[in-house]
């Protein structure tokens, strides 16, 4: 399957990412080879065969609604590249999604 | 959940066989609305951090609600049974095989990068909103779907110069999203509809409908259409709307606007438009030029959900008896009028509060007059609701049967003997009207003496009356009643008048 560069673009869009110059290309050829491998897959016969999305046959892994705060609000700030003493703070965005 | 975009073409310019209409009134609207609902559990929809409104930021938080790696969702049993009450009480199908999605997009609010949704597989499909406008008609408004899901995080972005701040409070808290089939008209059809979504998930206690705190958030599709045709004009989403009646306003303006921009030659743009409630308008938020491609894919760490015949069963009988049901039994049962019926039914706790005040006194009527006009009354004065209303039903009960047994009349026991009650409730209803003097006098020589008084006083309307003004009866009672302070009783004196005036 081909990749186009605005298919690239638009992938690059919805990641949040940016590619410029020989990066654009690059990324390009390497996503093809992805797919390409990817459709290997397409080879095997899956006729009659049900999608496989779960591992385990369990179901209905439920839990009781009780209230367990197993982290401190220091705790949940910790890793955050950019906090304040109440919030984790980001780049300014505006919201691109419903 | 329409696709497509049909534009609405222009008269003239080459379909001289074919003539739009040229007046507003042969425009029709075709809205859907899609109302995000908040659950009112403890903790969150996958994980055991609190889901409680208004706490410190970040503090309601857990490994797995801020989205970090290797942590595994499991869903809230009260979650579950409540979207299952919702889609009972909305008449819906509920789905037995339950599976979850991940729905993909990038945004600072959402931790994992995804949101987890019921995409293919929502819990509820069909089912209908009754819907009773304010002149009486009444509609069907029929649902697509509710699933399941759950809420992001907030961001504020004004509250700093550079930075949009995270509070992940919210995220996570079980959410359903009741999905309506464009079937809504009018402003006035989305008002009643939000209304009957806000009064149900109260009755049921499963959100608070709380849409100045958001815990009931609303989205319309808006598009218009000449009266008579099939196909959709382009739709304009409409979103920021925090109470029913801006649902009302914006839907009601945007309606408006989308029909003069066509008439005046323009072309509606599918776009996100938000409201502003000072103005009145809505205004252009995005462009829906590039669709978001979510691409969603089976969420594999959450097990399927299988109900049973048995579980649904079982969560109805857990469900209160819901406003229609106890509408027809008000009006059967105990022989109130519709208007009476539908104002007690209105909120859950004023019909509670009605029922348990029925089971001690048998006079209904006046029983749904005590306490949709005295009691509501007095709770609007003091912007409190019925639920906070400490005063026992049973004393209500005592006051219609002191009026009924004639001991007061049902003036004073509104002006006078009603607040003192609620002041004072250790205080039983006959002590009161002792204490506060409020005996009304049914002694003839009493109001034979006052009506003498009055009657005396005005001359010239006692005049007029004999000359066939007859109206004028209501003006002396009046003025006996007020001599007396309210102690003479009405009914009686108004005998006595006629009698002295038809001597």
């Amino acid at each position: 399957m081909r990749i186009t560069p605005e298919k690239v673009d638009e992938l690059a869009a919805l990641a949040r990412l940016k590619f410029e110059g020989g990066e654009k290309e690059a990324i390009r050829a390497d996503l093809e080879k992805i797919l390409e491998m990817c459709e290997k897959l397409n080879e095997v016969d899956t006729t009659g065969v049900e999608p496989l999305i779960y591992m385990t046959e369990n179901s209905n892994v439920l839990r009781e609604d009780v209230v367990h705060q197993e982290i401190t609000h220091e705790q949940a700030l910790l890793n955050a590249p950019k906090k304040d003493s109440d919030f984790f703070r980001v780049p300014k965005v505006i919201d691109q999604n419903g | 959940m329409r696709s497509g975009t049909h534009s609405v073409s222009l008269p003239g310019i080459a379909q001289d066989s074919f003539h739009y209409p040229m007046n507003n009134t042969e425009f029709e609207a075709v809205i859907g609305l899609e109302i995000h609902v908040q659950l009112l559990t403890a903790s969150k929809a996958f994980s055991s951090d609190s889901a409680e409104y208004g706490g410190l930021p970040n503090t309601q938080i857990s490994a797995i609600s801020l989205g970090h790696p290797g942590t595994l969702p499991r869903h809230n049993k009260s979650a579950v049974e409540m979207a299952v009450k919702m889609g009972l009480a909305l008449h819906c199908d509920i789905r037995k095989y339950n599976s979850y999605s991940r729905k993909n997009y990038f945004y600072a609010d959402l931790p994992k990068g995804y949101q987890i949704t019921q995409f293919d597989t929502p819990l509820c499909n069909n089912g209908y909103v009754p819907i009773r406008l304010k002149d009486g008609t009444r509609k069907q408004i029929g649902l697509i779907r509710i699933h399941m899901e759950e809420d992001t995080g907030k961001s504020m972005h004004d509250q700093d110069l550079t930075d949009t701040l995270v509070d992940y409070n919210r995220a996570g808290t079980p959410l359903i999203e009741i999905v309506s089939e464009p079937e809504i008209r009018t402003g006035d059809e989305a008002y009643a509809f939000v209304t009957e979504i806000r009064r149900l998930v109260r009755y049921l206690g499963i959100c608070d409908g709380n849409m100045e705190e958001g815990s009931l958030r609303c989205d319309a599709n808006i598009s218009v259409r000449p009266r008579g045709t099939t196909t959709f004009g382009t739709k304009v989403e409409v979103k920021n709307m925090n109470s029913i009646s801006n649902v009302k306003r914006a839907i009601d303006f945007e309606i408006a606007r989308q029909t003069e921009l066509i008439l005046s030659g323009g072309t509606v743009v599918g776009e996100t438009r938000g409201f502003n409630a000072l103005a009145g308008t809505t205004f252009s938020m995005r462009r829906k030029e590039l669709v978001n491609d979510y691409r969603y894919f089976p969420e594999p760490d959450l097990p399927p959900l299988i109900l049973t015949d048995q579980q649904i069963e079982a969560v109805k009988h857990l469900m209160p008896e819901l406003p229609d049901a106890l509408y027809a039994r008000f009006t059967e049962q105990y022989g109130l009028s519709e208007y009476d019926a539908g104002v007690l039914v209105d909120d859950k706790h004023t019909a509670l509060y009605y029922e348990n005040l029925v089971r001690h006194t048998s006079n209904y009527k006046a029983a749904a007059n005590w306490v949709s006009v005295a009691i509501r009354g007095y709770l609007n004065e003091q912007a409190m609701g019925m639920e906070d209303f400490s005063l026992q039903p049973e004393k209500i009960a005592d006051i219609i049967h002191l009026i009924d047994k004639g001991v007061l009349s049902h003036s004073a026991a509104v002006q006078k003997l009603f607040p003192a009650m609620v002041q004072d409730p250790a205080v039983s209803a006959e002590e009161w009207v002792q204490k506060l003097n409020l005996v009304q006098n049914t002694d003839n020589d009493f109001i034979e003496k006052l009506a003498d008084e009055v009657l005396a006083s005005m001359p010239e309307k006692v005049a007029e009356y004999r000359n066939g003004k007859t109206g004028l009866l209501g003006l002396f009672v009046g003025e006996v009643m007020k001599l007396s302070k309210g102690k003479a009783e009405p009914r009686k004196t108004n005998e006595v008048i006629r009698r002295k005036l038809d001597a």
